[in-house]
């Protein structure tokens, strides 16, 4: 296991060394999208239109954070489960994304495209809202407003908690359940 | 003789319960996890009750709360038979004591139209579960419950042959299946028993009872330390990084069902449980 500090935006460079179980402390921008604004995204896409950030080198933090109270950037912001995000994953990797951040298994064709695309998933630690939040410095919304908790956010984060979940090598941290000392 | 409570007495409770609910950890919840903390042997598990503990540090003294999933509001409560509530329904005031703490609380409003996805823009209408009660008091029981475990419950009908052995395998294979997905350690409620929704409805309010406080039925209890032993064979651990807490703790409520039938529910709570009560 080794420590790595990256910045955004990511290259091939930074994610080719990562290997499941590397933690890595992120620090830039990174933008927020579930389940709805995956949805306008992949819409946008349809329609030619141009999306409302450089995919190039980016990193999406699967998270719909709790409002902002006064004097703090953001609320509680901790990863949704990913993989309801697997429908529209494969499609941003292929036009440049190169890190997701949510918690939970991730689909075959998720892992075949971090694969395809030298592209990583990490895990932040689900349930830990308030820590996380600490990380991120600013926020402000760049689209979608009407969605509410899911519209997209640009986040400004430092030295951001991450764990590589799956690396762009097969590799994969989550434990495989033993079913057989359970009994079933 | 009938009591009457203000409506607004229900509101603020209400409001306040939403609150504090989703920013302080209840202590039977800490306590388990310090124990199950230092049970564990990997590094990985250990670092994650470690941010969890930190995170209810945080949302303690910060005012955040603790999961950006701060819920849908779901309630059970019980309504003395001489309780009358005065200046709206009961079910309104609870519904505006929802929107008043979330709004006023800064929590996330997480309630949509199934199909449009719309926001509602105030976290309603809350999930409420009444039970009529003798007495003139009113309990509300208040449970902050992420959209994350909820995906992973679960609702079957078995056939009565496959009896416990049966419920043994279909929870087991539910929490192996759910793996990392629900946030956990998770704890399990399993309603079995009643009808198709009511086992749904037990699994449920098994949540509610505190950790560590075993069914009152020596047997049921027995059937849930079982299941507990059993479920962290499975080494998923916290977060699913591997280790001995995949669950901290096993409900069981249960109760007859048709001769036909074996319902069997399972809900899933994740590490954030959250749920105060209140009695007015």
């Amino acid at each position: 296991m080794t420590t790595y500090s990256l910045t955004t935006p990511l290259t091939d460079e930074d994610i080719v060394p990562l290997k499941a179980g590397d933690v890595v402390k992120l620090t830039g921008t990174i933008y927020t999208a579930r389940d709805a604004a995956h949805k306008r995204l992949t819409d946008l896409l349809d329609q030619g239109e141009k999306l409302p950030f450089d995919l190039k080198g980016s990193v999406v933090y699967y998270v719909g954070p709790s409002p902002a109270p006064p004097g703090r950037p953001i609320g509680a912001a901790g990863p949704t489960t990913s993989y309801r995000m697997d429908t529209y994953a494969p499609r941003l990797h292929g036009l440049g994304l190169k890190a997701s951040i949510g918690k939970g298994k991730r689909s075959d064709e998720v892992k075949q495209a971090l694969k395809d695309n030298k592209a990583v998933y990490f895990g932040a630690t689900g349930g830990a809202g308030a820590l996380l939040s600490m990380c991120i410095k600013e926020a402000t919304v760049i689209a979608f407003d009407e969605l509410g908790p899911e519209a997209i956010r640009e986040l400004t984060v430092e030295e951001f908690p991450l764990l590589v979940i799956n690396d762009c090598h097969g590799g994969e941290l989550y434990a495989v359940p033993n079913r057989e000392a359970a009994g079933v | 003789m009938m009591r009457t409570i203000k409506a607004e007495t229900i509101i603020e409770a209400v409001a306040k319960m939403c609150v504090s609910a989703n920013r302080y950890l209840p202590e039977d919840v800490r306590k388990r996890f310090e124990e199950c903390a230092a049970a564990e042997d990997s590094a990985a598990a250990k670092e994650v009750f470690r941010q969890i503990k930190e995170n209810w540090e945080l949302a303690e003294k910060s005012g955040l709360p603790l999961c950006q999933d701060t819920g849908l509001a779901v309630y059970i409560v019980e309504v003395g038979e001489d309780v009358s509530v005065d200046g709206m329904t009961l079910r309104e005031a609870i519904n505006e004591g929802t929107r008043k703490g979330y709004e006023e609380g800064f929590l996330r409003k997480s309630s949509c139209d199934p199909l449009t996805r719309k926001n509602t823009g105030d976290n309603t209408p809350a999930i409420i579960h009444f039970d009529l009660v003798a007495g003139d008091k009113l309990k509300i029981t208040f449970m902050a419950k992420g959209g994350g475990s909820e995906n992973m419950s679960r609702v079957t009908m078995l056939a009565p042959a496959q009896g416990w052995a049966g419920i043994k395998k279909f929870v087991i294979e539910r929490v192996a299946e759910a793996g990392p997905n629900p946030c956990p350690p998770t704890m399990v409620g399993i309603g079995v028993g009643g009808t198709f929704e009511y086992s749904a409805l037990l699994a449920k309010k098994s949540l509610m009872r505190k950790v560590g406080e075993p069914s009152a039925d020596p047997e049921i209890a027995k059937m849930e330390a079982e299941l507990m032993e059993d479920i962290n064979k499975l080494g998923i651990g916290p977060m699913g990084l591997g280790g001995k807490t995949t669950v901290f703790d096993v409900k069981i409520e249960m109760r007859p069902c048709h001769i036909a039938s074996l319902p069997l529910a399972v809900n899933i709570q994740c590490h954030s449980s959250r749920h105060e009560e209140v009695e007015l």
